[in-house]
Order: structure tokens, then C-alpha cells, then sequence
């Protein structure tokens, strides 16, 4: 016996199992990412005065990711609809602007991540603090170089409108270093939430993109057999990437504006 | 393979109703598109402006979030005519969510013996 | 265009070639197959888990002697550092931290490797379908995925005993900031293993929970309206909601700690953490509560996912063997219904001594009260189905008896849990051991026990022998009354968990007051005592594996006379179930209806034409 309902709605519940499938699993995904909202609501609330750090994201980058993102939930859709008016070539090519999306969200995603990991803040013996980019080429064994400040108080670096652009370079000689760590996860609470989240977010936003390339690529054979299978197929990954869409829209303005 | 006789034209490009019913769809979206984009340079914008607390940039950045995504429920992902069944899942998850937020802040917001920073 | 009829669908017509040995039994998508495959990796298990109890068992009863027969193979395997020499020079004693890692790991592999994968994984997944006539569930190939990643989570969690440094020791909770500072900095670490292991299994019954509810809401064969359902698809349906919704924030928490540990976050870890008289080279800034907040979010749905499905085994073979309808079947749906949505909300009764202050505290046991209520309505409508029944015995009836007292006690004990005030001396004791065991061990596992001899013919075409049976169930139910019921005495004087020389550091002496020595002393019974329910499990084991082929043969697809969809299939079930489309025409328990000739009426039997009334001369 078949499978009941695979492709056609059952008549009392007006879904598709997929349908209710992927519904399913999208509850459970945002109770992952309502946990972890929960949990930086908490840790935020219940910081020290002055903590809590401010503008150290790059808004531009931000809001460009978040308009791909954005961009990207509309060319899917489109894709959808056009399969479902039977358009399969019009589908590829808007499917194909969502791949490129995502690759494009990823690869800003990296250059803001490598950006955090060459930022480094650097406490020197006679207590001032050093903060701004690794500069490789021009370090050496004997002297840390960085393209940045000193910075008058732990204060001033969490407002980080203070700097960025247009910066000096200073030379450190390394024996005057007593400790230097750079921004990544381990270096306060708020980069630790902002790499796991984007992080977990990201990771989201490659299995989303492998699925729909799975479906656009290999299993495309499947339009020529069962279209509405294949549409429906279409529609499930279609709503995860909008969901995957759906928390960046938040994510945005709660890590890099607020 | 022209679009015409692919599989589902048959059904779907021989009735112009279901075509009108797919440009106003898509029509739909394109404006959905366009507000979500415009959505998000509001966010921007009014993070930018200093209302004197930070609470009230807070609500404005959450409340605007909410709206684009509403829309991105609604409109993208079809959920303004889905089906009952999806909706309470979805409320009882949304219930759910809150009282792990809202009962998770409140043990921790008083009645600390220990400070927990 | 008509849709292929083998590529990317299921369907498995007459032609279809028959699969190879692999994909017939090792990667199949068939939900009876992907059951038994739940039920045996959950049994052995199960079986690994209790050997690390019996282990702490020995070592709390003679605490610093080297355990006898396994002593020296731990000590093999295991290393020096963790396996020490008696006073005799004996190799084997349990060291302190061996302890400990036994204790989180029986803990864990229970829970989240044994109990639930059998419950749901195994029973859930073999009877579902068939219950509610289905030729399988909605999604069979991520019905296999969801059981190669709780393989996979198992795989993880027993290979953490081998690494350096051992499996993880902060019990099965995990609790930071111990869970990251245990273990110094080694890397991978038995904590870091344990979060992995967790990760697997909590996606596989994330998938096995969307599974579930998908089949049964959409693939319930025509006629079987909700009401209609046999109450094992109601407990298993609200059970994938509780997983479905509660396991995603414990997998948050575990991402974070996971950072915590391998990536020197703060999550957890307050500021001005000292370990070992040393500040601890971290950020700071986290919180150890919100472990907790976001552990027993999961934790306590857990518990029920627990015992629900065991509570469906045990009406479903009530039903079956009192003759007679469930009385009150509408008031378990609903109460069922009523569980599952309070269990969310009652968490933080683990945390009460946490100084959460007293309005939430008043919340949360508020809520904890509330959902004592539907559990009570659902153990009184099995006891009151008893009444006035024509009460068959056999073995899958005597565990399904023994559930309901053993059930009883374990729910009771938990009020004075409940209470935020009784919980301030009852805390962290062994009688909440006490209480969660008698819960799950001679309630849960009780009914597992049942559902295996109850449902074996329907597998394999035999019955379990019967003597033997009773014997396991006779012995079982002893022994496990013995283990458990004195914990109670012990933790109401205050004995601790988790102390690996059963608390003989805080026994008095010398005119120091401390535990008695009675209650030190209870821990020797009490291990004699589990000793001996070990031995009780192995006439169940040759019998289960000498009645696949020797066991009294069923003399028919329904020899337990059953309603339910289940037993009106071929025994066993072919791939598809049913071989055309079920119709269902009346409710799970017609047992004993007046008038028909028979005394139950299978769910799907076409309706009879009444009888007409007699001297009616169409009769004929």
C-alpha cells in the first residue's frame, strides 16, 4: 500500500504530510532559537552596568547581508510560484538567485567573522590597553603591530563608534604585552552570543541551501515524473528558508543595533 | 523543453483564472519584498536616533522586527490561509516559548540570594 | 501524468523485487523493522546500565573493596587511575571519580539510551502504524535517519569510557560550572563526548517526534475518528509534542556549554570562578541557573515521556484482559491531553532550592500540583476498569497489575517533592531516588516488560513461556521493592545523593551526630537486594531468545482475542501491513458487548444487521 497523502491533502486536516511535517519541525526550531533568544535576554538583563558592549558590528554589512537575505525569501518564493503555474525554467532561475544568495550571506558572514578574530585587545604592563586590527605583514617576532588606539578605559572599548576607520598603526614590542586576546567567542559574553547565534544561524542557512540545491540540481528528475510531488517538495524547503530569513530579521537588529 | 508543454502547463496554463491567481500572488510577494526591505532601513534608521532611553529603542527595533516578520509568516510562508491544524501547533508552540522566556526571567530577575553575574 | 510507481515513491507493488539482506535489516525504512532495531540497541542498553548500577551498588555496600568477578577487568580496561587497590592489595576498588562517572552515565544511558528509546522508539514505532492502519509512518526513510542518530548518540556515549580521562562524572544533569571544569582541560573530555552524544539523540527523537505526530494526525485509516483511537496512539502522540517541543532548549544549552567547554565562552560560568585556588582564565560573565532553567525545561517533559507510553502499554493489555471496555477512556484522553500541556510549565520544582524567591517558587508548585490531578485521574480509570471484570492472568496482565500500586507509590511520593517546603529536607536525598525509580523502574520498565510478552506473538507467532514469566515477574517485583522502598527511609533522614562511599563519611560516630548507622547500613540489603533482581532478569532473557523458535505457537493472527488494528493483521505484519485499505467502524475496547456472540468486536469488523426482535416472520 502507498502512502497515504504524500502528495494530495487529506480532506479533514487540508495538508500534505510534508506540510504538516515541516511545520512540525519548524516548532521545534523555534523553541532552539527561542532557548537561545531567552538565554541572551537573560545574560543581557543581568550584566554589569557598562558591560555590555555597543556598535562593535559592522551595521553596513549588516543590513546588506540582511537585504540578501531578504531578496533571497522573495526569489524563492517566486520559484515556487512559478512551478506553480507550471513555469519549470522560470523556477530555475529564481532558485538559482537563491543559491547565490546564500552563498553571497555566507561569504559576508566570513569576512565579518575574520574581522572579529584579527581584532585584538592587548593589556600592556604599564597599563595601557591596546585595541585594533593585526596587521600580519608588519609583525614580527619582537613587535605586535596593529592598526588601532589606546584605548583610555575598559569603558571606551565597549562603545565601539569610538573607532574603527582610519586608524594609526602602533608597534608594540611584545615584552611589554601581559595579555592579549582577540574578539572571538571566548572574549566576553555578547561575542559569545554573537558566534553562536550567527553561527547556529549560518549553519542553518547552509543546510537550507543544500537542500534546495539538492532538489534544483540531482533530484530535479522528479518535476518530469510527479510535478506536484516535485512543487511540494519545492514549497517544505521554500518555508524553512523563510524561516531561516525570518530569525536573521530578528537577529539583526537585536546583535547589531541594540 | 518549452515552459508550454511542461507537465503541470497542461492544467495550470490553460486556465486563466489560475494565471491571473499566480500574477496576483506574485504581485503579492513583489510588495511584501519591497516592505521588508524598507522595513529594514527603518530599523537602521531608527537605531540611529537617540529617544534619550534605551528602552524605547529597544521596543521600536522589536516592534518593526515583529511587523517584518509577520509579514515573512504571513505572506511568504502562507501562513494567513493555512490550515487550523498549523495554527495550533504553532499557538501552543508560541505559548510555550513565552512561559520558557518569561518564567526563566522572572525566577532570575528577584529573590537572588547569590548575585549571578 | 501518473506518478512513477517506483522511483521516489514507497510504494511496494506486486513486481517489486525483494531487498538484500542489508536493505531488508540493517538500513530498512519499514517502522517494524526500525522497531525492533529501537528494542534490541534499547535492551542492550538497558542491560549496560544496570551492570554500572550494580557496580555502584557493591561499592556502596562495601565501600574500598575491590569488586569481586569485574574488579580486575575494570582495572584492565579502565586504568590505574581510576580503578584502586583494598586494603588487601586486591585491584579493583571504585575510586571517587569512577563512581561519579557511573552514576552520570546509568543515569544518562537509561533515561535517554534505554527507557524512552524502548518506550517510543521501539513500542511507538512497531504499533503505531499498525494501530491505526497504516501501511507505515508518514516518513519512513526519516523514521531510519532518526534511528542511525540515536545508534550514532549511543555510540558516542559508550566510546567516552575508553578516552582519557573517562565519561563524563557531573551526573546526568550536567550541571555547570562542574560540567566544564571537571576533567581540567583535556580535550575531547567525557563532558565534551556526553554533549555530542546528547546532540544525536535529541535530533533523533526531534525527528522521530515530527514522525509521529505526522502519521497519526494524517495517515489514520478511515473511520478512526480521534475518539475512536486505541489509548496507546493518544499517549504516544501527546509524547512526541513533549519531545517535540522541550528537547530544542536543552540542544541551546548543550550548543552553549558545549562552547563553554571546548571554546572558553562564559555561558555559565559566573565571574570569579576559582577552581583548584585559581581563578579560572574566562570572560565570565554567564550564568550557572540558566543551565538549570533551560536542563529542566527538557527535564521534567522528559519525565514524562517517561511514563506515558508506558501507561498506554498498560491500558491497552488491561483492556485486553479484563474483557470489558477502559472505564473512563474520554477522561484519560483529556487528562493525557492536560499532562502534556502542565508538564511545560512545572519545571522548576528541580530548582526550588536554587533561592528563585518565593513567587515563582509559588508558581511552579502551584502548577506541580495541578498535575498530580490528571495523573490520578488516569491510574483511578485503570483500577475502576478492574471492577466488575473477568480478570484474565498471564504475564503481560501480572506487569500490567504490578504497574498500577508500584505506579501509585511513585506518583505519591512526589508531592512532598512538590512542595517548595518538604522539598528543603527531601532535596538531593536518596528519596527522590527512591521516588523517580519506583516510578520508572517497577512502573515504566514494568510495563515495557508487559508490552514485550504481550506483543511477542504478534512478532514472531509464539508466546513467551508462561511459568517463566510469572517467575521473572514474581522475582522482579520482589526484589524491586526491596531496593527501593528502604531509599525512602534513608533519604528522609537526610542521606545524600551521589556519595560514593554511601555515606560513610557523614555516619555518626564517636558521639558526632550523623547519619545513623542503621540507614548506612540499609545500603547492604539494598545491594544484595539489586544483586539479586539481576540474576531475576535471566530466565527473561532465554526466554526471549528460546521462544522465537521453541515458544508455545499462537494458534492465530489474535490469540490474545484483541479489538485493536494491531492483531487483525498476519502475523508477523507483512511490509504494508494491511494488504487493502482499513475501514473502522466502532471504538478500541468493545470487549463484552450484550448481544453479540463473541466477546470482543475487532475495530474494523463490518457491522452485523441487528438482530430482529423474535416472532419476527421475516426472520428466517
Amino acid at each position: 500500500m502507498e502512502i497515504p497523502y504524500a502528495v494530495k491533502p487529506r480532506p479533514d486536516t487540508g495538508l500534505y504530510n510534508a506540510k504538516l511535517g515541516i511545520w512540525l519541525f519548524l516548532a521545534s526550531e523555534v523553541m532552539l532559537f527561542g532557548g537561545l533568544f531567552s538565554s541572551y535576554i537573560l545574560l543581557r538583563v543581568n550584566a554589569e552596568e557598562g558591560a555590555w558592549p555597543h556598535h562593535w558590528l559592522n551595521i553596513w554589512l549588516g543590513m546588506t547581508n540582511t537585504f540578501v537575505l531578504i531578496f533571497s525569501s522573495v526569489t524563492v518564493v517566486l520559484g515556487w510560484a512559478s512551478l506553480k503555474m507550471g513555469q519549470f525554467k522560470r523556477y530555475k532561475f529564481f532558485q538559482g538567485i537563491t543559491l547565490l544568495c546564500a552563498l553571497t550571506f555566507l561569504g559576508i558572514k566570513s569576512v565579518e567573522y575574520r574581522d572579529k578574530f584579527m581584532h585584538y585587545e592587548v593589556h600592556l604592563k604599564d597599563g595601557r590597553i591596546a585595541d585594533g586590527h593585526l596587521q600580519p605583514a608588519e609583525t614580527t617576532d619582537k613587535t605586535l603591530v596593529l592598526e588601532g588606539r589606546f584605548a583610555a578605559s575598559h569603558a571606551e572599548l565597549m562603545e565601539g563608534s569610538l573607532h574603527h576607520g582610519g586608524e594609526p598603526v602602533i608597534e608594540i614590542p611584545r615584552d611589554q604585552i601581559v595579555s592579549m586576546e582577540n574578539y572571538g567567542p571566548w572574549h566576553n559574553t555578547y561575542t559569545a552570543l554573537y558566534f553562536t547565534l550567527t553561527g547556529l544561524h549560518a549553519l542553518h542557512v547552509v543546510g537550507g541551501a543544500i537542500v534546495i540545491f539538492a532538489i534544483w540540481g540531482p533530484l530535479a528528475k522528479v518535476w518530469e515524473q510527479d510535478p506536484e510531488r516535485y512543487t511540494n517538495r519545492v514549497e517544505v524547503s521554500g518555508l524553512f528558508w523563510h524561516f531561516v530569513d525570518l530569525i536573521w530579521i530578528f537577529l539583526f537588529p537585536v546583535l547589531y543595533l541594540l | 523543453m518549452s515552459d508550454l508543454h511542461s507537465p503541470s502547463a497542461a492544467a495550470g496554463a490553460a486556465d486563466d483564472h489560475s494565471i491571473e491567481q499566480g500574477r496576483k500572488r506574485i504581485r503579492t510577494y513583489l510588495i511584501v519584498g519591497v516592505a521588508l526591505m524598507c522595513g529594514t532601513v527603518m530599523t537602521v534608521w531608527a537605531s540611529l536616533i537617540n529617544f534619550g532611553s534605551r528602552e524605547i529603542n529597544i521596543a521600536l527595533a522589536l516592534f518593526i522586527a515583529s511587523t517584518k516578520g509577520f509579514l515573512v509568516a504571513g505572506f511568504f510562508m502562507h501562513l494567513i490561509s493555512e490550515k487550523k491544524m498549523i495554527y495550533a501547533v504553532l499557538s501552543f508552540t508560541t505559548f510555550f516559548f513565552l512561559a520558557l522566556m518569561y518564567l526563566t526571567l522572572f525566577s532570575m530577575a528577584h529573590g537572588n540570594i547569590v548575585h549571578i553575574r | 501524468m501518473q506518478p512513477a510507481a517506483h522511483t521516489e515513491s514507497r510504494a511496494r507493488g506486486p513486481h517489486h523485487e525483494e531487498p538484500g539482506f542489508w536493505r531488508k535489516y540493517i538500513f530498512s525504512t519499514d517502522h517494524k523493522i526500525i522497531g525492533l532495531q529501537y528494542g534490541v540497541t534499547a535492551l542492550l542498553f538497558m542491560f549496560f546500565g544496570f551492570c554500572l548500577m550494580l557496580v555502584m551498588r557493591w561499592q556502596l555496600a562495601y565501600p574500598g573493596k575491590a569488586v569481586p568477578v569485574v574488579g580486575k577487568l575494570l582495572f584492565h580496561v579502565l586504568g590505574a587511575e581510576v580503578v584502586g587497590k583494598d586494603a588487601a592489595g586486591n585491584v579493583g576498588v571504585i575510586m571517587p571519580d569512577l563512581y561519579n562517572s557511573f552514576g552520570a552515565m546509568h543515569g544518562t544511558i537509561m533515561v535517554f539510551l534505554a527507557v524512552v528509546p524502548l518506550a517510543f522508539g521501539a513500542f511507538g514505532n512497531f504499533v503505531t502504524p499498525l494501530q491505526i492502519g497504516a501501511p507505515d509512518m508518514a516518513f519512513p526513510r526519516v523514521n531510519m535517519a532518526s534511528y542511525q542518530f540515536y545508534f550514532l548518540g549511543g555510540v558516542i556515549m559508550f566510546a567516552s569510557f575508553f578516552i582519557p580521562g573517562g565519561a563524563a562524572q557531573s551526573g546526568w544533569t550536567s550541571y555547570s560550572p562542574l560540567a566544564t571544569v571537571t576533567a581540567g582541560s583535556q580535550h575531547p573530555n567525557g563532558q565534551t563526548f556526553w554533549i555530542l552524544g546528547m546532540v544525536c539523540l535529541i535530533n533523533s527523537s526531534l525527528l522521530g517526534a515530527v514522525n509521529f505526530i505526522t502519521t497519526i494526525i494524517q495517515l489514520r485509516a478511515k473511520g478512526l475518528n480521534w475518539m475512536r483511537l486505541p489509548f496507546f496512539v493518544w499517549a504516544q502522540f501527546v509524547t512526541a509534542f513533549l519531545l517535540l517541543l522541550a528537547f530544542p532548549p536543552l540542544e541551546a544549552a548543550a550548543i552553549l556549554q558545549l562552547m563553554d567547554n571546548l571554546l572558553h565562552t562564559s555561558f555559565f560560568l559566573p565571574t570569579g570562578l576559582m577552581v583548584s585556588g585559581q581563578a579560572l582564565h574566562v570572560s565570565g560573565g554567564g550564568s550557572p541557573l540558566l543551565w538549570q532553567h533551560l536542563f529542566w525545561f527538557l527535564g521534567h517533559p522528559e519525565v514524562y515521556v517517561l511514563i506515558l507510553p508506558a501507561m498506554g502499554i498498560v491500558t491497552e493489555i488491561i483492556a485486553n484482559n479484563t474483557r470489558k471496555p477502559i472505564w473512563g477512556y474520554r477522561s484519560m484522553v483529556y487528562s493525557v491531553m492536560v499532562i502534556g500541556f502542565l508538564s511545560f510549565i512545572v519545571w522548576a520544582h528541580h530548582m526550588y532550592l536554587t533561592g528563585m524567591g518565593t513567587h515563582i517558587a509559588t508558581f511552579f508548585q502551584t502548577t506541580t500540583m495541578m498535575i498530580s490531578i490528571p495523573s490520578v485521574i488516569i491510574l483511578t480509570a485503570l483500577f475502576i476498569s478492574l471492577w466488575g471484570a473477568s480478570i484474565r492472568i498471564n504475564t503481560p496482565m501480572l506487569f500490567a497489575l504490578g504497574f498500577l500500586p508500584m505506579f501509585g507509590i511513585g506518583g505519591l511520593t512526589g508531592l512532598p517533592l512538590g512542595f517548595n517546603v518538604s522539598d528543603i529536607q527531601l532535596h538531593d536525598t536518596y528519596y527522590v531516588i527512591a521516588h523517580f525509580h519506583y516510578i520508572v523502574a517497577p512502573g515504566t520498565i514494568f510495563a515495557l516488560f508487559g508490552g514485550i510478552y504481550y506483543w511477542y506473538p504478534k512478532m514472531t507467532g509464539r508466546f513467551m513461556n508462561e511459568f517463566w514469566g510469572r517467575v521473572h515477574f514474581a522475582l522482579s517485583f520482589l526484589f524491586m521493592n526491596l531496593i527501593f522502598m528502604p531509599m525512602f527511609v534513608q533519604g528522609l533522614e537526610g542521606m545524600s545523593r551521589r556519595m560514593y562511599d554511601g555515606g560513610a563519611t557523614y555516619a555518626e560516630s564517636g558521639g558526632v551526630v550523623g547519619l545513623s548507622r542503621h540507614i548506612v547500613g540499609l545500603n547492604v540489603p539494598i545491594s544484595h537486594a539489586a544483586f539479586a533482581l539481576g540474576l531475576a532478569q535471566i530466565p527473561f532473557i532465554i526466554n526471549f531468545f528460546y521462544s522465537i523458535k521453541r515458544g508455545r505457537k499462537a494458534a492465530s493472527d489474535n490469540p490474545w482475542e484483541a479489538t485493536t488494528l494491531d492483531w487483525q493483521t498476519p502475523t508477523p505484519p507483512p511490509h504494508g501491513n494491511f494488504s487493502e485499505p482499513v475501514e473502522v467502524f466502532r471504538g478500541p475496547y468493545e470487549y463484552s458487548v450484550p448481544g453479540h456472540a463473541r466477546d470482543f468486536t475487532p475495530q474494523n469488523e463490518p457491522d452485523q444487521p441487528e438482530p430482529l426482535p423474535h416472532g419476527n416472520p421475516l426472520r428466517s
